[in-house]
């Protein structure tokens, strides 16, 4: 039985008022939900206020370099199939500094739940324009407005068919809550973009702004349909998808090493006669 | 007997092909055979030379001099027949309008077709060397597989047209005497050692981004992944390569990641990384020549420093810098086994000539070889500290999702339990705890190789690939009278002084040599004991050092 008390409770230093202390709930919850035992449960991280989350929480974390979470997950959940690899950083992060690893991750459709804080603005540097910051977003670094279009990430993970791409509110607790748990058991990448309000520097895309935009997707809607999904992805303005916008069962990256099949590679002997045979092929 | 063979030809002319049946036919014959390969960046056309220097006894360096230059074109004979020894012998197409006694000209188009040109070339290489007839057309069997018949055939035809030509027309000066009775060996170049090393230390990961020089220990690793149980992984680029193998080691698999100079720029954070979060890993760097994209396919040593100072902030490392084929393979062993023992990064720099260069070498005698295990043992109390504070600053390493314990690393600075901190007491702990492991790094390095009597007029200090062009230098200079010593480094960090000052100290005249610009291992000799190596034999031309280049550059 593995409770709440199970995932600890500290104090985290965050901003009173954050979206990250609903998604940390959320999380939690989650996790007791899916009866995941902390050690069974490996966080990873990069940099940023959202990168902070997996200390305030018990469970195995490598909070890593800005950036760079999705290939440590990657190579760690090679390592470990049998542990289940949640990565948690911010816009930034996943869609700046570690583009072509977003990309990458999605492409090899490796078993790993990408939960993106985004809260389109830079926290931890004190406020300047993210990668998913509107155009025109006026900060102290774009004054005159950030010039450049945002960052869709729903729309390439659809478009790149990704195998579960989802969007939610950490206004929504527990619709967030029930997402995570159904990335978490999907076999593949799975990616939920997260809104999240930034109270200290992002004062357009505000708790407010967020809660009057953001649609649930209706029962009716068939995430397997990848035009309707394309669609929806493309959908940004007065009405905000949320829910699980596009979903696929392709073949995670992990099955296809037959040598993960007998579990880890932890502690594993050398076939001796094995590499004495392939020694001999260099004769 | 020692002889320099030459092939030179254009890229795709199937002159690599030639020059591996031939050094293996050599090898398989019981010589020693040292491989240089020189190639442009190009995938057709060009000038590509594969040199094979063959001996009865031990062979250990590269040599100018050309015995027999084996010319699939023109440009080949243009190019090297300056370099042919008085004694020597060109082979080329009866076409090229070339006549006289140092020439062998073969009517290659009338032996065969011209896209078998090169097998035509070996036939007639094959009994001027004396080469067992059958053995080499097994050694051909053994490279192009018998699935293709008719390719098979079509190989051997043209094998037996230029053995039957040799035989009529061919002299016998150049004919090696019988090896003597030699244990089998292996013909195996650098970048092939050090992935077999790895495989048989215990290596389960390996991701990489392809790069020259370093692309071939990828390449070896994942040939033989299904059949050794690794993940083999080309990453995106080299950033998420080394981010990769740090979260595969993290979790329990040893890992790996190769790459040369500019990848390796994109890796420097990683190997940051790799220290603040205590993480085993082992980093290969095959040098070419920079700065930049440089000359892609050429060699150089002149990342020493590069290596030495990647990575912001403070943290011990180990370098190897293997001087020979067998070298590569028990360093990168050595280096998988440090970076699990002290927990950080280790590295092996090799470059282009050395990862390139086939050799003969004896077995490895894996079955007799000590695995890497990731983590230490059991940890007992609860809660676990992973970054405990310890004497040695080595703490014990779970792996997450092995037992209950919960694994927590930072790349910010931490408490024991691997929580970010600003405690700046803390800080000041944690950065003795890490530098501490430095300690036992030290105690554990290889002691440089001194070849040559003690106090000796003459000391030429090497490191890396140049190991076998200094010794030889030497002892070519030995062998006229001359008091001449060679000392090698195999590991290049930590520096003892207490392991080579002697030798350094007590010869008249000493003498850096490298294959870089600025005489990097000199200056760090410098650095690190005080002690000023003047006088230096440079090479960035990017060509490897060789005994003459060293007795020319002595000589001035």
């Amino acid at each position: 039985m593995v409770t709440l008390d199970d995932y600890g409770d500290y104090e985290p230093a965050w901003c009173p008022g954050c979206g990250n202390f609903s998604l940390l709930k959320a999380v939690k919850q989650a996790l007791v939900v899916s009866r995941l035992k902390p050690h069974e449960v490996l966080f990873v991280s990069g940099i940023g206020q959202a990168a902070k989350a997996p200390h305030y929480l018990n469970a195995n974390v490598f909070n890593g370099l800005h950036g760079r979470s999705l290939p440590v997950a990657t190579g760690a959940k090679l390592a470990n199939p049998k542990l289940t690899v949640i990565v948690e950083s911010g816009d930034g992060c996943n869609y700046g500094e570690g583009g072509n690893h977003f990309l990458a991750a999605i492409r090899r459709n490796i078993d790993v739940t990408l939960l993106v804080h985004n809260n389109q603005v830079y926290g931890l540097t004190k406020g300047q324009s993210s990668p998913t910051s509107a155009q025109g977003f006026v900060t102290k670094a774009q004054p005159e407005g950030a010039p450049s279009a945002p960052f869709n990430p729903i729309a390439v993970a659809v478009a790149m068919q990704a195998g579960f791409v989802a969007r939610s509110f950490t206004g929504m607790i527990e619709h967030l809550s029930g997402l995570i748990q159904e990335a978490g058991a999907h076999r593949g990448f799975a990616l939920i973009d997260v809104l999240q309000p930034c109270v200290s520097f992002n004062k357009v895309n505000t708790f407010a702004w967020y809660r009057k935009r953001c649609d649930p997707l209706p029962p009716a809607y068939d995430p397997t349909d990848w035009e309707a999904a394309m669609k929806v992805a493309c959908q940004w303005g007065e009405k905000i998808p949320i829910g699980i916008i596009y979903r696929n069962d392709r073949l995670p990256f992990e099955e296809h090493f037959p040598v993960l099949r007998e579990g880890p590679l932890v502690g594993r002997d050398v076939d001796r006669v094995l590499l004495k045979e392939i020694m001999e092929e260099y004769g | 007997m020692i002889l320099n063979i030459l092939i030179g030809g254009e890229a795709g002319q199937g002159l690599v092909t030639v020059g591996q049946i031939l050094a293996k036919s050599l090898v398989r014959s019981g010589y020693s055979i040292v491989v240089t390969q020189s190639y442009q960046s190009r995938i057709r056309g060009g000038h590509n030379t594969f040199a094979i220097r063959v001996g009865t006894g031990d062979v250990i360096a590269p040599q100018e001099p050309v015995d027999l230059l084996v010319a699939l074109d023109r440009d080949t004979v243009t190019l090297h027949r300056g370099e042919v020894t008085p004694d020597g012998l060109v082979v080329l197409d009866g076409a090229v309008g070339i006549d006289d006694d140092s020439v062998l000209k073969v009517p290659f188009k009338d032996l065969a077709q011209e896209r078998v040109s090169n097998m035509v070339a070996l036939g007639v290489v094959g009994p001027l060397l004396g080469l067992d007839e059958e053995l080499m057309a097994r050694t051909v069997d053994d490279f192009f597989g018998k699935k293709d018949a008719s390719l098979a055939a079509e190989n051997h035809r043209a094998l037996a047209a230029g053995t039957g030509w040799a035989a009529a027309h061919a002299t016998s000066r150049h004919r090696l005497p019988p090896a003597s009775n030699t244990p089998q060996r292996l013909m195996m170049n650098g970048n092939e050692a050090i992935a077999l090393g790895a495989i048989s230390a215990g290596l389960r990961f390996h991701s990489f981004y392809p790069m020259t020089p370093s692309t071939s220990i990828g390449l070896t690793l994942a040939g033989q992944a299904k059949r050794m149980g690794l993940i083999i992984e080309q990453a995106e680029d080299e950033i998420a390569a080394i981010n990769m193998a740090i979260g595969a080691s993290f979790a329990g698999a040893p890992s790996m990641v190769g790459t040369s100079g500019g990848g390796f720029a994109l890796m420097a954070e990683g190997v940051s990384l790799a220290a603040m979060t205590e993480t085993p890993l082992v980093i290969v760097v095959a040098q070419r020549p920079g700065p930049a994209t440089g000359l892609p396919t050429r060699t150089e040593q002149a990342d020493l420093e590069f290596v030495l100072h990647a990575g912001h902030g403070e943290f011990p490392r180990a370098i190897f810098s293997p001087g020979t084929v067998e070298e590569c393979f028990h360093l990168t062993r050595r280096a998988l086994e440090l970076a699990e023992r002290y927990q950080g990064p280790t590295f092996v720099l090799t470059d282009q000539f050395l990862a390139d260069s086939y050799r003969a070498v004896a077995p490895f005698g894996v079955e007799n070889l000590d695995t890497v295990r990731a983590g230490t043992g059991a940890v007992k109390s609860s809660p676990y500290f992973r970054f405990a504070i310890t004497e040695s600053g080595v703490s014990p390493r779970l792996l997450s999702g092995i037992t209950e314990h919960l694994v927590v690393a930072d790349s910010d600075e931490h408490t024991e339990d691997g929580h970010i901190t600003e405690d700046l007491s803390v800080r000041r702990q944690m950065v003795e705890k890490r530098l501490r492991k430095g300690e036992g790094m030290r105690a554990e390095v290889i002691a440089p190789e001194m070849e040559g009597e003690a106090s000796p007029d003459l000391l030429l200090i090497s490191w890396g690939s140049s190991k076998g062009a200094v010794q030889e230098a030497a002892s070519r200079m030995r062998s006229k009278g001359e008091k001449v010593a060679a000392l090698h480094f195999s590991q290049v960090w930590p520096l003892v002084p207490e392991q080579f000052m002697i030798h350094l100290e007590s010869a008249r005249q000493v003498v850096c040599i490298e294959g870089n610009a600025t005489g990097q291992l000199a200056r760090l000799i410098q650095r690190e004991t005080g002690f000023q190596i003047k006088e230096k034999v440079r090479r960035y031309d990017g060509l490897p050092l060789t005994p003459e280049y060293i007795a020319r550059e002595l000589n001035q």
